[in-house]
């Protein structure tokens, strides 16, 4: 623990869809300023994990703390308001709306409907993940790698002290994923990142520690090179 | 001022000059019309901006109509108090049925609302007594006076017809370029979305449905004092389909757009009116037309192809 405060930890999580033990009894802790990684097998529960800490869907059991405070029943909406940011693995945005719009609604709830200051702090966010000369088109006239990016600024937009990406860098082509990873070093600064990325050389060039789900529970957690080296890993990764 | 500020006013002042130069015949239409454009205003900020599509709108233009038609008929009420226990009757109305019916979503949320909306009807029948049930009531020219105004005189009801529909215009204007009013169109696109960047959605939602209900109770509640008559049918299930018609028409999610489906919807039936009664296969007909031709309505496609400006 030492220096370092937890920013987000959960205790006994667990989601059950029916029969189905998506998350089953997870234990997590996040410090601040860490970029983790969250891999694992698709079917792993990460979304589900993940929804559940940023309140998109209920826990079955257990606690979640952020900031000191149980957020384990508290509505999502207040949970961002806390300072939890997450962008959808499957993209969501306001499809009939224009880029800027889009950003300018994940600014507006920090500075107001001042249409001047939205506008400048958009075009910034815009500016940095690449999209400003779009910024009048329809979002969803977007090609798909460009609609991630329009996540991921909506997701800085809201200037959050837990950003969770989930798979970002899908879809995205390798000079956009060199981008990103900047982007997120960068962010990182003063953000809290928990990232679940199924790209390998994303999670080693950005990830400080790894956390591993398999079977909706965690199997291995450690750095990058430990990580590399843990036989549960190899097993659940080659055997399915 | 802001190029969309200028148009609504603009608008305002060509409607208060039409006034001068309309036969008596139009500017009465043209009062009924500004009156029911409220109505459908109201209808606009639950189903155009913020995506909740209501069947029973009807109740809450009754609400506002019986509200301030029986304070005058049981209670010998002025008609501008009246007025004001209308709109009063429309925002505790419209909250109780906003929070009933926010429970649900979707198509239930559409039934949901239908058979409130039922209710309110089925109990203006079973009070006869008070409400007089189908036949309903007049309101007596003596009463439809404020402040030295006769409100059964044209040229005054006229005018109040406009001031009434340019404090609604002007407030959509104002509302749909708030913070709260983009949340709305948030909400309307990708719900979780907005409730993932932080808005609380329910909160807004209930907003919506209190404004949506206020602005059809204020509309009923006038349409009472104006035109002097208050009745049933105007709780009827056919009353609240209107209103939808009036927006899609017109072009759902823009500020002027109900007006202008109101306009035209009761032109067409006026005019259609001289060669066929059925009023309804009519409206059913420029439905379909609509739904395949201009699903944006008249002023969607307007501000498209036009006037992206236009709110
Ligand atoms: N809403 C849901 N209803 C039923 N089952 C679900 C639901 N969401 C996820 N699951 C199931 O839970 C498991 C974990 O899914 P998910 O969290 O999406 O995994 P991952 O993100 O690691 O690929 C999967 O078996 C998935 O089919
Ligand atoms: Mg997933």
């Amino acid at each position: 623990m030492a220096a370092v405060t937890t920013l987000l930890s959960t205790c006994g999580l667990s989601r059950h869809f029916g029969g189905l033990r998506a998350v089953e009894n997870v234990d997590f802790d996040l410090p601040e300023g860490e970029i983790r990684a969250l891999i694992g097998p698709n079917g792993a529960g990460k979304t589900t994990f993940v929804s559940m800490l940023c309140g998109r869907i209920p826990a079955s059991n257990g606690k979640i703390t952020f900031a000191g405070r149980d957020v384990t029943r508290m509505p999502a909406h207040k949970r961002v308001q806390m300072g939890i940011a997450y962008t959808f693995q499957i993209t969501s945005i306001f499809a009939a709306l224009s880029v800027r719009e889009n950003v300018e609604l994940s600014v507006q709830r920090r500075l107001g409907a001042d249409r001047g200051q939205l506008g400048a702090a958009s075009d910034a966010l815009l500016e940095r993940v690449g999209l400003l000369d779009r910024a009048e088109q329809v979002a969803a006239d977007m090609a798909y790698g460009h609609q991630r990016l329009l996540e991921i600024a909506m997701g800085l937009g809201q200037n959050p002290r837990l950003l969770i990406l989930d798979e970002p860098t899908q879809g995205l082509s390798d000079g956009e994923i060199a981008d990103f990873i900047r982007l997120i070093r960068e962010v990182a600064r003063d953000t809290t990142v928990l990232l679940i990325e199924h790209n390998i050389d994303v999670v080693m060039a950005l990830a400080q520690k790894i956390t591993v789900m398999n079977f909706g529970a965690i199997i291995a957690e450690g750095t990058p090179e430990e990580i590399h080296a843990n036989e549960a890993v190899q097993a659940a990764y080659l055997g399915g | 001022m802001s190029r969309a500020l200028t148009f609504h006013i603009g608008a305002i002042i060509v409607l208060a000059v039409l006034q001068f130069i309309l036969p008596v015949y139009h500017s009465g239409n043209l009062a009924r019309i500004m009156v029911l454009a409220v109505y459908a205003m109201g209808y606009n900020v639950m189903f155009g901006y913020t995506g909740l599509l209501s069947l029973g709108h009807a109740m809450f233009f009754a609400v506002g109509m019986y509200g301030a038609g029986l304070s005058i008929r049981l209670f010998d009420m002025a008609a501008a108090p009246a007025f004001g226990i209308g709109i009063i009757a429309s925002i505790l109305f419209s909250l109780g049925v906003g929070l009933l019916a926010l429970r649900t979503i979707g198509v239930a949320f559409m039934i949901v609302t239908l058979m409130f909306s039922q209710a309110i009807y089925l109990l203006i029948l079973y009070f006869n007594p008070l409400t007089r049930g189908d036949e309903g009531f007049v309101i007596p020219q003596a009463v439809r006076q404020v402040a030295g105004f006769d409100l059964s005189d044209p040229v005054t009801r006229y005018f109040a017809a406009l001031l009434l529909f340019a404090i609604a215009l002007l407030g959509m204007v104002w509302l749909v370029r708030s913070r709260t009013g983009r949340v709305l169109v948030a909400i309307r696109e990708n719900e979780e979305r907005a409730r993932m960047l932080g808005y609380d959605s329910w909160a807004h939602k209930l907003f919506a449905v209190v404004l949506s209900g206020t602005m059809a109770g204020a509309a009923g509640a006038a349409y009472g004092l104006l035109f002097g008559s208050v009745g049933a049918s105007f709780a009827e299930v056919p009353f609240s389909i209107l209103p939808l018609l009036y927006v899609l028409l017109g072009g759902p999610g823009t500020v002027i757009g109900p007006f202008v489906g109101t306009l035209f919807m009761f032109y067409l039936r006026d005019i259609s009116s001289s060669f066929t009664d059925a009023h309804l296969l009519v409206a059913g007909i420029v439905l379909v037309l609509l739904t395949m031709y201009a699903r944006r309505g008249i002023m969607g496609v307007v501000r498209e192809r036009w006037a992206k400006w236009l709110p």
